[in-house]
């Protein structure tokens, strides 16, 4: 891979992390209403992942799907007014952080049911499918999905009407409080060979792995359409949810997490290839001034007026009422 | 004008449909190279294909969720679930995903898709393949709900439903399926959430919709031999419902009765009922009384569905009391 490419997804990778960091912060100041859910460690598969997507193409995700959403294009200013309830929000501050939505991008929304995003993945894959424009549909999951039924039913859905959709599990080895192996009796691997779906793995804290592995099976996906599933192993550094004190977890097992840090490796990666230290400097100081101005701006925005409640629920239609 | 069959009206209101629209498409269990379980998608796949008719594995969960990607990714999908009773598996991707996604996205796009299910008894199909379980749906916000009760209704209804950019979930009383009635060359133009008057009345109204608006004229056939004028008004559309022509009625006629198949506790009829007793109050001449299935699983033995299911003569009882 080029060093520019690779320069690009260690700065998608940092505005995420920087991000989200920022959003730590927020919480942790009662300035976040709801539920916080952080993928800090997780970066590189929503980096690498989007770098090969179109806007034409779609994702849905999950819970922790902050990355994803900011990956696919959505506006730092729409994604932070959004996680903090106000009007200027990506969804109006109707959603919060576990619903960024932008169709504008292709997003199809973060969603706070485990494995709900696989279906809604799979009908956006039939409907670009029946359009016939090549465009393709990603779904990113946990591990902890795989114990949802309808994922089931999406493989053996997608693998039958051949659908182009990609199927990328960040396997964290965590299903909330509850370690995967007391969860899921099979693995992916071999879920995906019983309904002939291709399968690949990538190391899901190497941003140039999982890049490189999702543009193959894209390329693919494109010529000729098919389901494909991804599978990254990574690792989740901070709670469930903010305010997760990790009791169930060995503190020795968080500490070593460090040496797998994505944005520590692709560091490593540049700096080996002459990146000086300075351009680090640099796109740091960038994301930062970005989400700092994107963070004031969501800060002084009107919360959604109190009168609108009941706007959106039904597209508004002429002679139609609703009770 | 032909007469046709309710089922013939459904399954010409779907070819209508996918040709006025390259973007309407079909997918469900056995919808395609079968035309579907009652038939209601004969001969789509002939004219359309595998490109537009779908013939579904057995998975009610993700035949709705891809209807709703599907519908966000600008298609509109008609699912078809075999019967009303497996929506249960659907209600994930109907409740939490297809009904929310307009209002939790703040406006961005809706969910333009059409789920038909058929619902009730009297076929002997036991527990869990006659439940009506419409209520369920009524209650969350963001879904619409449609049932008809004769074939141009279903018709209508159902363009009328494919053609709304919000969901819509069409029921339909398979005890119907076979029954006969006109079918304009032109069919009439129905608006999701106006009520038809069946027949108009003085004395009583009875508000119903689907198989149960039949069972309604005939109790209002009897009264009327009684000397008793009833209202029979067709709700046609249930999520929204008409509340303001029902008010109508009720301050014409003084006296409400509210029917459906489903089971009467926690249904329907206990939201109209409360709603007139609210904005209704100062019209009612007597109780708003309810007719519904008692509270127990739809039977299988034909013993018991014949009292299970209401009637004629129990619509009559319910006028008599609210008459009293």
């Amino acid at each position: 891979m080029q060093r520019a490419q690779i320069e690009a997804l260690y700065r998608q990778m940092l505005v995420i992390r920087r991000a989200e960091e920022k959003l730590q912060t927020l919480f942790a100041d009662g300035q976040v209403p709801g539920f916080l859910h952080l993928s800090i460690g997780q970066e590189a598969i929503a980096a690498g992942v989007s770098s090969c997507l179109q806007d034409t193409d779609t994702v849905s995700s999950n819970h922790r799907g902050h990355g994803h959403a900011l990956a696919k294009g959505v506006s730092l200013e729409g994604f932070f007014a959004e996680i903090l309830g106000k009007e200027t929000g990506v969804c109006k501050g109707r959603g919060g952080s576990m619903h960024v939505a932008d169709l504008s991008v292709g997003m199809l929304g973060a969603n706070g049911i485990v494995g709900a995003g696989l279906p809604i993945t799979t009908g956006s894959a039939l409907a670009l499918k029946m359009q016939g424009q090549g465009g393709v549909a990603v779904v990113y999951f946990g591990d902890g999905a795989l114990a949802e039924g309808v994922v089931h039913e999406c493989f053996n859905m997608a693998a039958l009407w051949k659908l182009p959709v990609l199927f990328v599990c960040e396997n964290n080895g965590w299903s909330e409080f509850s370690p995967s192996d007391r969860q899921m009796a099979g693995s992916l691997k071999k879920i995906a060979a019983a309904f002939g779906v291709k399968y690949a793995a990538a190391d899901g804290n190497k941003v140039v792995d999982v890049a490189e592995t999702a543009a193959k099976l894209v390329r693919a996906m494109r010529k000729s359409t098919a389901p494909a599933v991804l599978e990254c192993e990574t690792t989740r550094i901070r709670g469930h949810f903010e305010g997760d004190r990790q009791d169930y977890r060995d503190p020795d097992e968080i500490a070593g997490l460090d040496a797998r840090d994505p944005l520590r490796q692709a560091q490593s990666i540049l700096s080996e290839a002459g990146v000086a230290a300075a351009w680090f400097d640099q796109v740091a100081t960038e994301a930062d001034a970005e989400i700092d101005a994107a963070v004031a701006a969501a800060i002084a925005a009107p919360e959604p007026a109190p009168e609108d409640l009941l706007a959106d629920v039904y597209t508004p239609l002429e002679g139609q009422a609703h009770g | 004008m032909a007469e046709v069959r309710f089922i013939h009206a459904v399954n010409r209101a779907l070819h209508d449909a996918m040709e006025a629209d390259p973007t309407v498409f079909v997918i469900g269990e056995d919808v395609g190279v079968a035309g579907g379980s009652f038939k209601a998608t004969r001969g789509l796949y002939e004219a359309y294909g595998e490109a537009r008719v779908y013939d579904a594995p057995i998975s009610e969960a993700a035949i709705a969720g891809v209807a709703v990607g599907a519908a966000l990714t600008g298609m509109r999908p008609v699912a078809e679930i075999m019967f009303m009773d497996f929506m249960t598996l659907t209600m994930d991707m109907l409740v939490n995903q297809a009904a929310k996604a307009r209002a939790m996205f703040g406006g961005q796009g809706s969910v333009p898709l059409t789920l038909r299910a058929p619902h009730g008894g009297g076929l002997s199909a036991g527990p869990q393949h006659s439940q009506c379980l419409e209520a369920w749906f009524a209650h969350v916000p963001g879904l619409k709900m449609v049932c008809p009760s004769n074939p141009a209704d279903a018709y209508s209804l159902l363009r009328a439903a494919i053609a709304d950019p919000d969901p819509v979930i069409v029921v339909e009383n398979k005890a119907l399926y076979a029954m006969k009635g006109d079918l304009p060359d032109d069919p009439e133009e129905i608006v999701i959430g106006k009520a038809h008057i069946a027949r108009p009345g003085a004395d009583a109204t009875v508000v119903t919709y689907g198989a149960m608006v039949g069972e309604a004229l005939k109790a209002a056939e009897t009264a009327a031999a009684d000397g008793i004028d009833v209202e029979v008004i067709d709700l046609r559309s249930l999520q929204p419902w008409d509340e303001a022509t029902v008010l109508e009625s009720l301050a014409r006629t003084h006296n409400l009765v509210v029917v459906h198949e489903a089971v009467e506790a926690f249904g329907m009829g206990a939201e109209i009922a409360a709603r007139m007793a609210d904005v209704g109050f100062d019209e009612l001449d007597g109780p708003i009384v309810r007719v519904g299935a008692p509270f127990a699983p739809s039977p299988f033995a034909k013993s018991l569905e014949a009292v299970y299911r209401p009637k004629a003569a129990d619509i009559l009882a319910a006028l008599k009391k609210s008459l009293a």
